[in-house]
């Protein structure tokens, strides 16, 4: 298991994710570095992001069932000018569509890959980044 | 069957501020202004407006009623779907005048977008169709459209082989087309080389793949065609409307395919209720948030096929003089950005005759589209 730690936590000045009753979860498995992702219990389909019902059989009986953490670039895109004050000393930096292999997807930031050396279908797997005692959010690496 | 809303409704109105980097005076005079201009157009008296839509973003409908005196609205909406909402008021003002319920629908948007409270500065309270990514997303730094897109071009760069000289050729030609307008921001032509040496804003957009910031409002009205045969400029009817939702309409990233917009679902519609299809338009005017939304739409609305809408804006056919002259008054790239109720005002330009330099000759037939949020999409079809 791999963590990084972007954040110092008296000082974060970025958005936190406010969790919902339905992605409580998702928050506090990640908190604790495991990637679960929900699953329906009525017909198996994974569904991200989290969510009270399957929109396939209209349960609302799911689990919480862990994911492998890997997965391929999707897409990118590449952020050159600072929308909010907290990525000031950041930009660029690139921001990342990665298709895990349970099929759903994850936005999220790359840690240690250069943008110039991205491309559709690069094999990564997630990084645990403790960004306050509270939470944990997902990145990416290019998977070893 | 005929569709029992084709050209019943028309456009009898339609009013613009200036667009520019600072109007000089607040939102709600800048709003109110717009408003009075579409009833001057029109020839009403504004106390005659009984159906009101107001954009997110801009004033509310009473607004509206408090300075204008309106002594009876009997319809007011706010649609949430961003940039696709002026084109899919349409399909609202369509239904409510011809059920009855009113006789004037006003539908108007805009703001001191750039030398007020730029998008860049945050929404302040995110609506509610963007709390998934306020969540999930914002976190990772993402905030704005620029940063919500990029990804999708770049799918469509990857699958279909779409190239920056592509994009630039959107640009190109809709900075040509804004020359020609008096009321257009950008009117200095570009090149291809202008357009690749502009600053990146979000790899693969640079500066003038992005559209403008604007102060400007602009508004239309719209009349059941009964009535409409008697108002001050000659009736645009509006013979198809629709709007269609995407897949996955909260989140762009679990979207299965990413480059596939909701006017995929809209435009079938429309051209159905229109009884035409897309060899029967004469001019388009398609929501330009990005280069790459223009070639993404002209193949989704089906002008070409899948993957062939970079080929099709580099060969100039939506350049005037081209197959499919679109926007022709410059768009939200270079003549300003009132999320397309710029693109309503100019196809009813085109279609009463009076679009000036722009004109395409003859133009009998125009399509409007609009894309918003997370890619729900609105598809118009007007006629003279």
């Amino acid at each position: 298991m791999t963590t990084v730690t972007t954040g110092q936590a008296q000082q974060y000045a970025k958005p936190l994710p406010r969790a919902t009753p339905d992605s409580e979860p998702y928050w506090q498995h990640l908190k604790e570095h495991r990637l679960h992702i929900q699953r329906c219990t009525g017909c198996g389909k994974f569904r991200m992001y989290p969510r009270p019902m399957c929109d396939q059989c209209y349960s609302f009986e799911h689990e919480w069932v862990p994911a492998s953490g890997k997965g391929t670039i999707y897409s990118w895109g590449v952020v050159h000018q600072p929308v909010h004050p907290a990525w000031r000393e950041e930009f660029p930096f690139a921001i990342v569509e990665v298709e895990l292999e349970e099929g759903v997807r994850l936005r999220a930031t790359m840690v240690d890959v250069p943008s110039e050396q991205l491309s559709i279908g690069m094999p990564v797997e997630i990084v645990y980044d403790d960004v306050t005692d509270e939470v944990t959010l997902p990145r990416f690496r290019r998977a070893l | 069957m005929t569709h029992p809303l084709r050209d019943k409704v028309a456009v009898v109105g339609i009013g613009e501020t200036r667009y520019s980097k600072n109007s000089g005076v607040s939102d709600l005079t800048l709003q109110l202004q717009g408003f009075k201009l579409a009833c001057d157009d029109a020839g009403l008296d504004p106390k005659k407006i009984d159906g009101i839509v107001a954009m997110t973003l801009g004033a509310c409908s009473e607004d509206y009623m408090t300075n204008f005196g309106i002594p009876d609205v009997r319809f007011a909406a706010r649609p949430e779907m961003g940039g696709a909402s002026p084109v899919a008021s349409l399909q609202l003002a369509a239904a409510v005048l011809d059920a009855g319920i009113c006789n004037y629908v006003l539908t108007i948007v805009g703001r001191n977008q750039r030398s007020g409270q730029r998008l860049g500065g945050g929404m302040g309270v995110a609506p509610p169709q963007f709390k998934v990514v306020a969540e999930h997303e914002m976190p990772m730094g993402v905030f704005i459209p620029a940063q919500w897109y990029a990804p999708m071009a770049r799918r469509h760069m990857h699958e279909y082989g779409t190239t920056f000289e592509q994009f630039a050729a959107v640009s190109v030609t809709q900075r040509y087309h804004a020359s020609l307008n008096d009321n257009a921001m950008m009117r200095d032509l570009i090149t291809v080389e202008d357009h690749h040496h502009s600053r990146w804003v979000v790899d693969p957009f640079r500066l003038l793949d992005c559209c403008l910031e604007t102060d400007g409002v602009a508004a239309v009205i719209l009349a059941r065609a009964d009535r409409a045969k008697d108002m001050r400029h000659p009736p645009v009817y509006v013979s198809g409307v629709a709007e269609g939702h995407p897949e996955s309409p909260m989140s762009i990233t679990q979207r299965k395919e990413m480059t596939v917009f909701g006017v995929t679902k809209a435009a079938p519609r429309a051209f159905a209720m229109a009884g035409v299809g897309p060899k029967d338009i004469d001019v388009a005017g398609l929501y330009d948030c990005f280069t790459f939304t223009v070639i993404n739409q002209l193949e989704d609305i089906g002008f070409c096929g899948k993957g062939e809408g970079g080929p099709m804006v580099e060969s100039g056919a939506t350049r005037l003089g081209g197959s499919l002259p679109v926007n022709t008054h410059g768009g939200l790239l270079s003549q300003g950005h009132v999320q397309g109720m710029n693109h309503i005002c100019e196809a009813t330009r085109q279609l009463r005759g009076t679009a000036g330099a722009s004109q395409v000759k003859d133009a009998e037939v125009a399509l409007l589209s609009g894309y918003g949020d997370y890619g729900d999409g609105s598809v118009a079809i007007l006629r003279r």
